[in-house]
């Protein structure tokens, strides 16, 4: 009889449908010239084209980094298509308006776009490779002075804001992956919420990457002026192919004096098959920066992509301000991941909790990293770390990276780690109960996951429990 | 009720279990007793269906039902229940929600409704006095941070809640002091009626003189040597195992 621990994934990507739309490509590779047409085509203003130009020079002097615990191919960046668009290109006034064949997609993808799902409460701006095709709930917002819209139209009619706050967090020359973002981001979100406002509803984008060969660098920049409160969900997925995709987003959060700024991501882009060919490489930037009493909360739950490289930070740069990273990331297969989180303490009585479970299957590989950094300024400063692996069968592995600085003698930092697997002898616990193999799995990885899931917000919460059943399935017996 | 045939099981290259044959008639409560290493334990979860184990020969039915072709959850919902000698801790899973877990997916075997977290709440609080608890311990995590004797008492709540048609307890009593003993013990009789049966795997007499068996058998080397009834348990604590196996019994608990 074979161990039931033994083999992992053998499930299809449900999402690896390919909508069948004439895309408006740039020709692939990069120099001034693709950046400079990247621009054009969006009828940006100099100060962006000039931005742009600037990252890709500081690019060009860049190399990219490996000190991740993951291993790639050698990326050839001139292969690349950096822009990709559908190519039914005018305004939309309204979804009715959407090509009716992205309209289906996005009813495959389950995106709450339809009035129905909107009642729901969810305003949602949808990324369709790199252009945004239709934003929800737009005017509602706009009533208490919310701006919620593609990045695009952010560009053309809040020049001022985006000028202001565009690199202020993640500067251009910031790391590899964010220079080449800066220099080539096609599109993304952008969120602005006036002094005091309670946004009132959660705020969603959902990504997916189509096109063959696109690179996807969405850029997603979100302001919470003083005392106002936002919430915002971020899911992505990517159809199936052979080839690995890149994708390489920025995200920047600016919390001004007492504004909480709370993002929470689903991500569960095409993770490659069973030997590892194809899938995403998720390879992104994500930080925010807290003014004083303000409180950024990253919630994230990584089940897919081939690669995953990314550490959502919080800048605790005013006194009194909060970070919390909560993550959940799931590798089956051949997935690697090196995730985790920075918490930069500047302010006094500055506070940070990190919480990160990670779960390996398969041949998954799993590395959490994290940097706990308490400035000379800081008095008073606490952290608290948890961090938890979860091991499934016998060729998946775990690994944890805490990095601390500590700079002021006030300062308590605290950490915590763990390392456990689920068993043959767990789940025949289970199933000696009445239970079969994947509601024992189920529960023991919900069980597992539980401190995360409860970050989330309810709707989100369910999907991400789903996922995991979906992400798991014949990982056992 | 239970019918074991010449049953035959290994683990990897190693026999363990040498042809054992035993009988179990509703309402009956069997002992089976033995040195270290004799396969008590191995049978308990061989009749579970723990995947460890190969079944090389021979047979067990349950009223007629082949077990060894079934899946563990399939013998649990036909009536199995196995009272872990080591229970496994499940963190962030709550054992009110556990165990709400496993009583609807009997449920819904049945054919029945399955209950409402409120509905269940009812149904445990009767449950928790057999062994004494009172509601908090519902929302632990499952035998997180439990001590022995609570892992042992919280098998006891399980099987009092499921109602199995055979409950096998392996090694319940090891590890617990008397009045934890006495408690479990309780809980089993409690649950003794006329259309249930147990089994005792027990290295010890102790557990005996609270549950009484109607038999007892004596397991040596996968095979069963002698059985007896309840007089037999106390000729074993005055005699040792040494008589039956041919060797002193190495000084191990």
């Amino acid at each position: 009889m074979g161990s039931p621990v033994e083999s992992l994934v053998n499930r299809e990507y449900k999402w690896g449908f390919v909508t069948d739309i004439e895309a408006d490509s740039v020709p692939p590779g990069l120099s001034e010239d693709h950046v400079r047409l990247i621009s054009a085509k969006k009828g940006e203003p100099e100060f962006m084209l000039d931005w742009r130009l600037k990252a890709y020079r500081g690019w060009l002097k860049m190399s990219e980094p490996h000190w991740p615990n993951v291993s790639y191919p050698a990326i050839d960046y001139q292969r690349i298509i950096y822009y990709s668009a559908p190519k039914t290109q005018k305004p939309l006034g309204s979804l009715d308006e959407a090509d009716p064949k992205l309209l289906e997609t996005y009813q495959k993808l389950g995106i709450p776009l339809t009035e129905q799902k909107i009642l729901a409460g969810v305003a949602v701006d949808a990324i369709f490779d790199s252009v945004s095709v239709g934003t929800s709930y737009k005017k509602q917002l706009a009533e208490l002075g919310i701006i919620f819209c593609s990045f695009s139209e952010a560009v053309q009619e809040h020049p001022e804001l985006v000028r202001r706050y565009l690199g202020s967090v993640v500067p251009a020359s910031d790391n590899f992956f964010a220079a080449l973002n800066s220099a080539v981001f096609s599109d993304g979100s952008f969120v602005y919420v006036p002094k005091g406002v309670r946004c009132p509803m959660d705020l969603s984008t959902y990504f997916r990457i189509n096109a063959q060969n696109t690179g996807q660098f969405e850029r997603t920049l979100i302001i919470a002026d003083e005392g106002a409160t936002v919430s915002y969900l971020e899911g992505c997925t990517a159809p199936k192919r052979d080839e690995n995709q890149l994708h390489a987003a920025v995200v920047e959060l600016i919390a001004l004096d007492g504004a909480t700024i709370k993002y929470s991501t689903v991500q569960n882009w095409y993770a490659g098959d069973e030997e590892g060919r194809g899938g995403i490489y998720n390879f992104v930037t994500k930080r925010g920066k807290a003014s004083r009493g303000a409180k950024i909360s990253w919630t994230q739950v990584e089940t897919g992509s081939a690669i995953t490289w990314k550490y959502p930070s919080v800048i605790l740069q005013g006194d009194d301000s909060v970070g919390e990273f909560y993550s959940v990331a799931v590798v089956n297969g051949r997935q690697q991941a090196d995730t985790g989180t920075k918490m930069i303490h500047m302010g006094r009585n500055t506070r940070s909790t990190i919480v990160s479970k990670g779960i390996s299957a398969g041949r998954g590989n799993n590395s959490y990293r994290g940097l706990v950094k308490v400035l000379p300024r800081a008095a008073g400063a606490r952290n608290y770390t948890q961090c938890d692996s979860m091991l499934i069968g016998n060729r998946c592995g775990a690994n944890t990276f805490p990095y601390i600085d500590v700079q002021n003698p006030s300062a308590s930092v605290e950490h915590e780690a763990s390392t456990s697997k689920i068993g043959e002898d767990q789940i025949f616990y289970c199933k000696q109960r009445g239970l079969n193999t994947e509601n024992a799995i189920s529960m023991i990885v919900n069980g597992f996951c539980k401190e995360v899931f409860k970050e989330l917000p309810m709707e989100f919460a369910v999907e991400a429990q789903k996922l995991l059943g979906v992400s798991l399935e014949g990982s056992v017996g | 009720m239970l019918a074991i045939n010449g049953l035959r099981a290994s683990a990897g290259d190693n026999e363990i279990l040498r042809g054992i044959t035993l009988q179990v008639r509703a309402g009956e409560v069997h002992a089976i007793m033995g040195p270290n290493g004799s396969g008590k334990s191995t049978l308990a979860q061989v009749l579970a269906g723990h995947p460890a184990y190969t079944v090389t020969a021979g047979s067990a039915t349950l009223d007629g039902q082949d077990l060894l072709e079934l899946e563990p959850e399939e013998r649990a919902q036909a009536g199995v229940f196995l009272a872990f000698q080591y229970p496994v801790e499940i963190a962030g899973v709550t054992n009110a929600y556990f165990l709400r877990a496993a009583y609807n997916a009997l449920r819904k075997v049945r054919g029945q409704e399955e209950l409402d977290p409120i509905d269940f709440l009812d149904l445990l609080e009767a449950k928790l006095k057999l062994v004494g608890w009172g509601p908090e311990i519902m929302q632990r995590a499952v035998n997180s941070g439990f001590s022995g004797g609570e892992k042992k008492r919280n098998e006891i709540l399980q099987m009092a809640i499921l109602e199995p048609k055979l409950a096998i307890l392996d090694e319940t009593d090891s590890g617990l002091d008397i009045d934890a003993l006495r408690i479990v013990a309780d809980g089993v009789n409690a649950l003794r009626r006329p259309d249930r049966a147990t089994i005792l795997v027990t290295h010890y007499q102790r557990l005996l003189n609270f549950i009484v068996p109607d038999y007892v058998h004596v397991l040596v080397d996968g095979q069963i040597v002698k059985s007896g009834g309840k007089e037999l348990a106390l000729e074993l604590e005055a005699r040792g195992y040494e008589w039956l196996t041919g060797m002193p019994e190495t000084a191990s608990a």
